[in-house]
């Protein structure tokens, strides 16, 4: 028995370069990033959409990049956490000790990243709402709180900080 | 000292938030087969036959493996596991074949095309079934297997351990006790749901030598039981860990390590990738240890603790792996850390039909715990006494002894005291631990306290290589693993403060290579820094040996004039006179042109001291060298119309010793005391009549997402360790511990009925409620 897989070409747009890959159709965005382009930093968790580690933006809106195949990013505007450089959530994350082991925190930065685009004024049922789509094992999701809130300006109870 | 005691960034902050931060997984390679497993569908049964026919003919498939490649019983303790099953499946998860191929969707498919014929055999679900003497027999072999010497399995039984504390005299106890009170939990084994599956790559070189990668808290012990059981060198091996992504003790075990190597040895020592999807990482790789206990506590009308008896069944699943150390960890610390003169304990660990457990942050100690705390409440009331006073009362301190009848002292032992009345303040429990808000909504607060010791190897030991560059500035290299708590970090503050230079001077690297890096014995029982945090002092105190050295020879002054500050050597008595790092680092070079001294390279080592194995008839013994203690509050709001609750804050105060870092420290302690509530509210596999787990993905086996958690509140008690660098103890797994209890006290109270199993949902309340039996 042997096994066809239908290659086909596509153009990606990520992190604002053009990039072209021979993939399978049943290749997720998530594989190619990986293993296409070695973009690591969106990282594999469930493989369902379950726990957000992949997440990455399609188009300004966060997406799980392993329930999204390959083929249908053609034409949209990706961007990884390699696209991203110094962004305000980044040092935000930093500041607030919001990662342990940090392999969810790509999916929670691109995720937030999504957030402050759409809902600049964020109250907390929609933070809520964006962020119950990831899941971090390590922080008490406090310190993730934090670093959305002094993103968008806001103020946490700092007891016994 | 200008190093200890500051928040400093940890040193893989800007790796881990742009993506450039490497895990093993994300380190494959174009040259790298990709394996896949077969795995049991059922808990217990006869392989009869495995068909690998239609699956080999498929292109791109390069090898099979099933058990009869792989019989090779493996286990720390107790070599009881095939590296793939034969003849018989033990779990339901368990591996029974591995497919390697050109690429992983070949794997896939290859794996989906082979036929296992079964034959299931009766399943033991439980470990209180399994102790039960017409149990199925897990391990027929049992007394066959080979074995380390401080572990009693019974042959012809499910019991693959067996310790006993045997502490004071238990009728002088029982007389003394004016009141009784006997407790039964029991909780299902769960996981550690590290976001990164555990993930190995394996390869054989041309000339022998054998490549691992693996997301391990343990490369040191993947090199020795490759020696012990395949008998390989340990110089012609090496294991190279990167950053892990979660660990939590789950990635304490070898298993696929095995399995990766004999898949490369298949294909001609080809670099073999494998990586547990999320279903296989619930289940295949083990899980967290489940428990059923029984505990019986005896207090004077005074409410002081005269006798306690307990016996704990651990839950060990199909293979013994770190279970029954943990039943046994569980046995030393078995009182909490409370004074009891009179002790009995039988802590048992048992095979069962379940996904094998594996170390879980805390070790036993959040087990064992949820079984004395929740006892502690029924004495409590039956003493008409406040939960809190009666523990005050109780809690341990210097001069007392521990079950294992270890005298303590103040540096072992620490405060447990003073952290129980300051979380009894952070909760404001004098307000009241019950409040009705209205007819429906209860508010309650619950509170425990929690010890625990390491256990660990009584030989465990750690080192560490300073090596300097030209400029002054310092490489430090050690064999702790960055699993997520920033111990790499502090160790590099620790350096830091000892050669009395600025934290941004001391560099580290975050991967290890055990064959450069100096052997960390484990990343577990929250002893990096407590061991990796002495090697470094030596290492440090080592290599100012040298920079003197050499300053004295350029400063002409015997080396005990000297003193180093701020980068330099100087004379103590004439600070003035003095040679910077970078003059010395590579020795002096005189203006001539000659040259003294050398890279300075400082090593330095620890190991532990006084350790004992444990009396096998009474425990008495000494199983680490101290403990962490402190206590821990809840307060929920209860809903008695539809049996929901929010968990409103939690607390802990913990007698962390001298704090480095006081920003990790904290988020170590939330993030305990977070997976601690997430463990006890709502975790926990849930099998079928057959053994089968039914949750083993993030949207039936529900953790606690953003939003769902409490206010976290964390305080510590200072009480310097003397045996530790600068005074520090060890807190990784410690907010873990109290958390189960804590919020089952607190519901117990809400609901006003006691609540002895986990997880503790809404329906497990009502069922309570309403007189059914879970």
């Amino acid at each position: 028995m042997s096994m066809k897989y239908n290659r086909i070409p596509v153009t990606l747009k990520v992190n604002r370069q053009t990039k072209n890959a021979d993939i399978r159709t049943a290749d997720t965005l998530l594989d190619v990033l990986r293993e296409n382009f070695g973009l690591t930093g969106s990282k594999p968790g469930c493989l369902n959409g379950d726990c957000g580690s992949c997440t990455v933006l399609i188009d300004g809106c966060p997406m799980k990049s392993c329930i999204m195949l390959g083929l249908e990013a053609a034409g949209r505007e990706i961007v990884t956490v390699e696209g991203l450089r110094g962004s305000p959530v980044q040092r935000a994350f930093i500041e607030n000790n919001a990662f342990q082991c940090g392999y969810c925190t790509p999916g929670f930065i691109m995720n937030i990243e999504g957030l402050i685009r759409k809902h600049p004024d964020a109250d907390d049922a929609v933070i809520e709402e964006w962020l119950q789509s990831n899941i971090c094992r390590c922080t008490s999701y406090q310190e993730i709180k934090a670093a959305v809130y002094a993103v968008l300006g806001k103020e946490t109870r700092e007891d016994h900080k | 000292m200008y190093n200890i005691g500051r928040s400093m960034i940890r040193k893989d902050a800007i790796e881990k938030v742009t993506g450039t931060a490497k895990y093993t997984a994300d380190l494959i390679t174009a040259d790298s087969l990709h394996a896949k497993l077969v795995t049991s569908p059922f808990a217990h049964a006869l392989v009869k036959k495995i068909d690998i026919s239609a699956a080999s003919r498929i292109t791109g498939v390069q090898a099979i493996l099933t058990g009869k490649e792989a019989h090779t019983l493996t286990g720390e303790q107790i070599k009881d596991r095939p590296i793939l099953a034969v003849d018989r499946v033990r779990y339901n998860g368990e591996p029974v074949a591995v497919v390697i191929a050109d690429t992983l969707a070949i794997a896939k498919r290859a794996a989906d095309l082979i036929k296992v014929s079964y034959t299931p055999l009766p399943v033991v679900h439980s470990p209180s079934q399994a102790y039960q003497e017409d149990a199925p027999l897990v391990h027929e072999n049992l007394g066959q297997y080979e074995k380390i010497a401080d572990v009693y399995p019974i042959p012809g039984t499910n019991i693959c351990n067996v310790t006993k504390i045997r502490k004071g005299n238990m009728e002088q106890g029982w007389n003394a006790s004016a009141v009784t009170a006997e407790t039964k939990i029991s909780f299902p084994p769960s996981d550690h749901c590290a976001i990164e599956t555990r993930s190995v790559s394996a390869e054989v070189l041309p000339d022998g030598h054998i490549i691992i990668y693996s997301s391990s808290q343990v490369p040191f012990t993947i090199k020795k039981l490759f020696n012990n059981i395949f008998g390989i060198d340990q110089g012609r091996m090496t294991v190279h860990t990167p950053l892990v992504g979660g660990a939590y003790g789950g990635k304490s075990a070898v298993q696929l390590e095995f399995i990766a190597y004999l898949a490369s040895r298949a294909v001609g020592g080809q670099k073999v990738q494998l990586t547990n999807s999320r279903e296989e990482d619930f289940i295949t790789s083990p899980v967290h240890i489940g428990l059923d206990a029984w505990v019986k506590l005896g207090a004077d009308k005074n409410g002081i603790l005269q006798a306690a008896e307990m016996i704990f069944l651990f839950d060990g699943g199909a293979y013994s792996d770190k279970a029954v150390d943990m039943s046994r960890a569980a046995a030393t610390n078995c009182t909490g850390p409370y004074h009891i003169d009179n002790v009995r304990c039988d802590s048992l660990c048992l095979y069962t039909n379940h996904p094998y457990a594996t170390s879980f942050r805390g070790f036993s100690h959040p087990e064992l715990t949820l079984a004395i705390e929740r006892t502690l409440e029924v004495l409590a009331e039956k003493l008409a006494m406040d939960p809190v006073e009666l523990r005050g009362k109780n809690a341990i301190r210097p001069g007392n002894t521990s079950p294992t009848q270890v005298v303590l002292n103040e540096s072992k032992i620490g405060n447990t005291r003073k952290c129980i009345e300051r979380v009894a303040e952070l909760i404001d429990w004098d307000e009241g631990d019950r409040i009705e808000v209205s007819p429906h909504v209860i508010r309650a607060k619950g509170i425990s306290c929690f010890w625990k010791n390491s256990n660990i190897d009584t030989n465990a030991g750690s080192g560490a290589i300073l090596t300097f560059n030209a400029d002054g500035t310092v490489n430090l290299n050690c064999g702790v693993i960055e699993i997520g708590t920033g111990s790499r970090s502090v160790l590099a503050q620790i350096a830091a403060e000892r050669l009395k230079i600025d934290a941004q001077q001391v560099f580290i690297k975050m991967d290890i290579d055990t064959s450069v890096t100096p052997e960390h014995w484990k990343t577990v029982a929250s002893r990096g820094l407590w061991m990796a945090g002495r090697a470094v002092l030596a290492a440090c105190d080592d290599a100012v040996c040298q920079l003197k050295d050499t300053a004295s020879q350029a400063l002409r002054v015997p080396r005990e004039d000297l003193d180093i500050s701020g980068g330099y050597v100087f004379v103590k008595n004439e600070p003035k006179r003095r040679l910077a790092f970078k003059e010395l680092a590579y020795g002096y070079v005189y203006p001539n042109g000659n040259a003294v001294g050398g890279q300075v390279i400082g090593r330095g080592y620890y190991t532990l001291t006084g350790m004992t194995f444990l009396d096998p008839e009474t425990g008495k013994g000494v199983p680490g060298p101290d403990w962490t203690v402190g206590a821990q509050a809840v307060e929920v709001e209860w809903n008695a119309c539809d049996f929901t609750y929010r968990i409103l804050r939690a607390a802990t105060v913990i007698d962390a010793g001298t704090i480095i870092n006081p920003e990790l420290a904290r988020g170590q302690v939330r993030g305990g005391m977070h997976m601690g509530l997430s463990f006890a509210s709502r975790e926990g596999f849930v099998f079928d009549k057959n053994g089968v787990v039914l949750n083993n993905q993030f949207r039936t086996y529900k953790v606690l997402r953003y939003g769902e958690n409490p206010h976290y509140t964390v305080d510590f008690v200072v009480t310097p360790s003397r045996e530790t660098a600068y005074g520090l103890r060890g807190i990784g797994e410690h907010a873990v511990i109290g958390m189960p209890a804590a919020l089952a006290n607190s519901l117990s109270r809400a609901a006003g009925v006691p609540l002895n199993q986990l997880p503790l949902t809404p329906e497990l309340i009502w069922r309570a409620k309403s007189g059914d039996q879970v």
